[in-house]
């Protein structure tokens, strides 16, 4: 669909980052920007992973963080902090990592199916694996980060759900 | 030129088709009160032209067609060939009522012609080719062994207190009702996690089977003109296209049954046409004065970045100069900028004509409609939502509020009774009221369905304007008896609920024998609001002033603890729980101790609230931000704002506070 300087039409550029020692891309036709910890103002009643949300040129944008979507531990929040701002139909949110690494070329046909990792690393936000230079690169769905867990369960049945048309 | 992709102009060609049946629908219904300029008539001939026009070319075939014969039609009119009587112009008003469905359809994407479009071009048609309308095709309307009904609710159905359920229990009691299939629609959002629980994308097909006449089943539909997509027709009839499964209707079987279905299903799509806000038109002047604006701050701009360039103190004064200027200026660009989203309120009012025309026939009474301040200008959202609540004050005011003409005579009064819709500022409030001269607010009444239906004590002593109130509780229906028209429990809560929930307040003041006056108040735009800058622990809260009451610092002595956990304290003469918004909203390091915070009095609806904060920083504008935009509703929060250090800042939304509080003391 789309053609990048760096690669041939069939693959897909990924931007990666780093997050507890792994290594993970994200698709960057999502990325809007990359910056710097600044303060967010915390949400009521959200989820823990859920910072709270920052002021991005007037909009009021959602910041989440990736180790605490993924049941890890963050010691801290600083100068060193970094975000990435991606967008998904025309939402924009931040996801805290710990750093950005590179951005690396894809060909999708490398792509494998997510194995069952257990408890580590949770694989329902994942949309394949693959391997850039000698290491695996988890590639990220950022689509399903946003979604609280009840939604999703919900998610699942709704496609039944339309389809059911009632005979008296 | 054949590159050239039309849809980019469909939008607009919509809207000005919408424009011209609006205009044809004035003009008609100035020839319909006995006006005889024949620029009316130019009028609706160069609407009707300018439709059909615009149809062709963007190959809208089926409008192009219907559009033609009715344009036939006016130019015989027009040349004087045929007289204009009131059976001409019902056709007429029922045809713009059908176009303005086909351009519904055609903008959603579906076919714009049905049974209905088809039939009513044929009956056109015939009158132009000078034979008699087909008066009774099919006159064996005699009552069929049932109907088909095809009901669709539009997403927007729940919020204006109809509910679908009613509409099954009524149509039960009617005959046997069957469901043959429900459907959801297509305005469903595909997504589950968009999908609004407060509106209904839900449609069926139903059969009633039994003896039912038409009206009884019109009767039924009555309130949920506009909120839903119906078609019904005879069960007889019916039953032989039944085979064809195509879920278009089968409206127009008998085009002309006693109540002409075509007009019925038009006007329930006219509603619809106002929901989706594409685009405003700004007046040219507007325009310029946003250049002017714009050319002033450009000039402040160069001049402080010149002060900036080679600054010594000397130039403090300058710069104080230019900063005060800037000031100024952004807020006069504020201000221009809010007027491009504030349109006349004449758009709203153009709908009544119509109405009350209708409402007049049905009903058999006379009114004459009065309107005052049209231009008056309101914020665009706000406009679009005031609609219904006055639709349905003016329906109660002509239905309850005006008698009949012979009752108006005995009372000494003029036969045709006078309805008053008026528009004007107050402030940062626009007032909207709507008053008649008719008999007035029955106390007695209200009073006593008021004990009937538990809502007060047979003994509680009220004064006129309590029990005036009472019409806007929940569960009263005002009819002492239901009229096929109200009084079927979609009451006055719901106007002042949808009132509420744009920030103004509805209230009502009548005059035994002389009348009625409901006065709606608005904030202007609901896009700025004025709040007070409250701190709770390292978090900032906006709490908007016009819910304000009083803040106060209590001593730790005057909260008193409740047998459920609650905590009361005293404000003059009533005992009001106490929020701690930490709490509510789950603050750390937050004040806890009363004595060392600040209580906030807060009212909503009706309802007084003290909220407890850690300090109170001062009063600011606040630009109101969507948090669901780019997260979700978070609820006691309204919106969110950006203050002066670039940081967010959270605006409460006091009714929600207050439920938030409720819940928290449940648990």
């Amino acid at each position: 669909m789309h053609e990048h300087h760096a690669g041939t039409a069939a693959t897909v550029q990924q931007l990666t980052f780093s997050l507890a020692g792994e290594e993970y891309g994200v698709d960057i036709l999502a990325v809007r920007e990359i910056r710097g910890w600044s303060r967010v103002t915390r949400i009521p009643q959200a989820s823990a992973y859920m910072l709270g949300v920052l002021n991005l040129r007037g909009a009021i944008v959602p910041v989440l963080d990736l180790r605490l979507r993924f049941g890890l531990e963050r010691e801290s929040y600083d100068d060193n902090t970094v975000m990435i701002v991606v967008a998904v139909a025309e939402r924009l949110f931040g996801i805290v990592v710990d750093a950005v690494s590179d951005v690396v070329d894809i060909d999708p046909a490398t792509v494998k199916p997510v194995p069952d990792m257990g408890a580590i690393v949770d694989t329902r936000y994942l949309k394949g694996l693959t391997t850039h230079a000698e290491r695996m690169l988890m590639l990220l769905d950022v689509e399903k980060l946003m979604r609280p867990e009840d939604v999703e369960t919900l998610d699942a049945a709704l496609p039944a759900v339309r389809e059911v048309e009632v005979a008296a | 030129m054949a590159t050239v992709d039309l849809s980019q102009f469909h939008q607009t060609f919509f809207e000005e088709s919408h424009e011209g049946l609006d205009a044809m629908e004035a003009a008609l219904l100035a020839l319909d009160s006995g006006s005889t300029d024949h620029e009316l008539v130019h009028t609706i001939f160069r609407a009707a032209h300018s439709i059909k026009g615009g149809a062709a070319t963007f190959g809208f075939a089926d409008m192009a067609a219907f559009t033609h014969v009715a344009e036939s039609l006016l130019e015989e009119v027009r040349s004087e060939r045929r007289a204009v009587d009131a059976g001409l112009i019902d056709l007429l008003l029922r045809s713009l009522d059908c176009l303005r469905g086909m351009l519904d359809r055609t903008s959603r994407g579906q076919p714009a012609a049905d049974a209905g479009s088809e039939a009513l071009r044929a009956e056109l048609a015939q009158l132009v080719a000078g034979a008699p309308a087909p008066a009774a095709v099919q006159a064996s309307a005699a009552p069929a062994t049932g109907w088909a009904i095809r009901f669709v609710a539009l997403p927007h159905l729940l919020q204006t207190g109809n509910d679908p359920l009613r509409v099954f229990n009524e149509l039960q009691t009617l005959g046997r009702l069957e469901v043959l299939r429900a459907f959801v629609t297509e305005s469903a959002p595909a997504d589950f996690a968009a999908l609004d629980p407060g509106q209904c994308h839900l449609g069926w097909e139903l059969r009633l089977h039994g003896a039912v006449a038409r009206a009884d089943l019109d009767a039924v539909f009555d309130w949920l003109d506009g909120d839903c997509e119906l078609a019904i027709a005879p069960l007889a009839a019916a039953a032989t296209e039944a085979v064809v499964a195509t879920p278009v209707p089968v409206a127009a079987a008998t085009p002309a049954a006693e109540t002409p279905a075509p007009a019925r299903e038009a006007t329930v799509a006219s509603g619809a046409g106002h929901t989706d806000g594409g685009s405003i038109r700004v007046g040219i002047d507007k325009v310029d004065a946003l250049i002017d604006m714009m050319g002033e701050l450009v000039i402040t701009q160069s001049m402080l970045s010149d002060i900036g360039e080679h600054f010594d103190l000397s130039q403090l004064e300058r710069l104080r100069e230019g900063l005060a200027q800037l000031e100024r200026n952004t807020r006069e660009l504020q201000d221009s900028v809010m007027r491009i989203r504030m349109l006349p309120i004449g758009s709203v009012f153009n709908r009544f004509p119509r109405l009350v025309r209708d409402l007049e026939r049905k009903l058999g009474k006379q009114v004459r409609l009065e309107l005052h301040g049209e231009h008056t200008e309101l914020d665009k959202t706000v406009l679009e939502k005031i609609g219904d609540p006055m639709v349905h004050l003016v329906r109660n005011a002509i239905d309850h509020g005006l008698e009949m003409p012979e009752q108006r005579r005995a009372a000494g009064k003029s036969e045709t009774g006078t309805l008053t819709l008026d528009a004007h500022h107050e402030g940062s409030n626009i007032i909207v009221r709507i008053s008649d001269d008719g008999a007035g607010l029955s106390h007695e009444r209200i009073r006593a369905k008021a004990v009937e239906r538990g809502l007060v004590s047979a003994t509680q002593p009220l004064s006129d304007d309590e029990v005036a109130e009472l019409i806007f509780q929940p569960g009263f229906s005002t009819a002492a008896q239901a009229t096929d028209l109200s009084g079927r429990g979609v009451g006055m809560d719901v106007v002042r609920r949808n009132v509420r929930d744009l920030g103004g307040s509805v209230g009502v003041k009548s005059v035994a024998g002389q009348g009625s006056v409901f006065t709606i108040a608005l904030p202007l735009t609901l896009a700025i609001i004025d709040g007070l800058v409250t701190t709770v622990g390292a978090e900032r809260y906006i709490v908007p002033l016009i819910s304000i009451v009083e803040s106060l610092r209590l001593p730790a002595d005057a909260v008193r603890r409740t047998a459920g956990g609650g905590e009361v304290f005293r404000f003059r003469d009533e005992y009001l729980p106490v929020i701690r918004l930490h709490h509510a909203f789950g603050c750390a390091d937050a004040v806890t101790a009363i004595e060392r915070g600040i209580v906030v009095v807060v009212e909503d609806g009706g309802q007084r609230v003290g909220l407890l904060v850690d300090e109170l920083v001062g009063q600011q504008q606040a630009v109101i931000k969507s948090l669901e935009k780019h997260y979700q509703q978070v609820q006691g929060v309204s919106g969110a704002t950006i203050v002066s250090d670039g940081s967010v800042a959270l605006i409460v939304d006091v009714g929600g506070v207050v439920r938030l509080g409720r819940r928290g003391k449940a648990a």
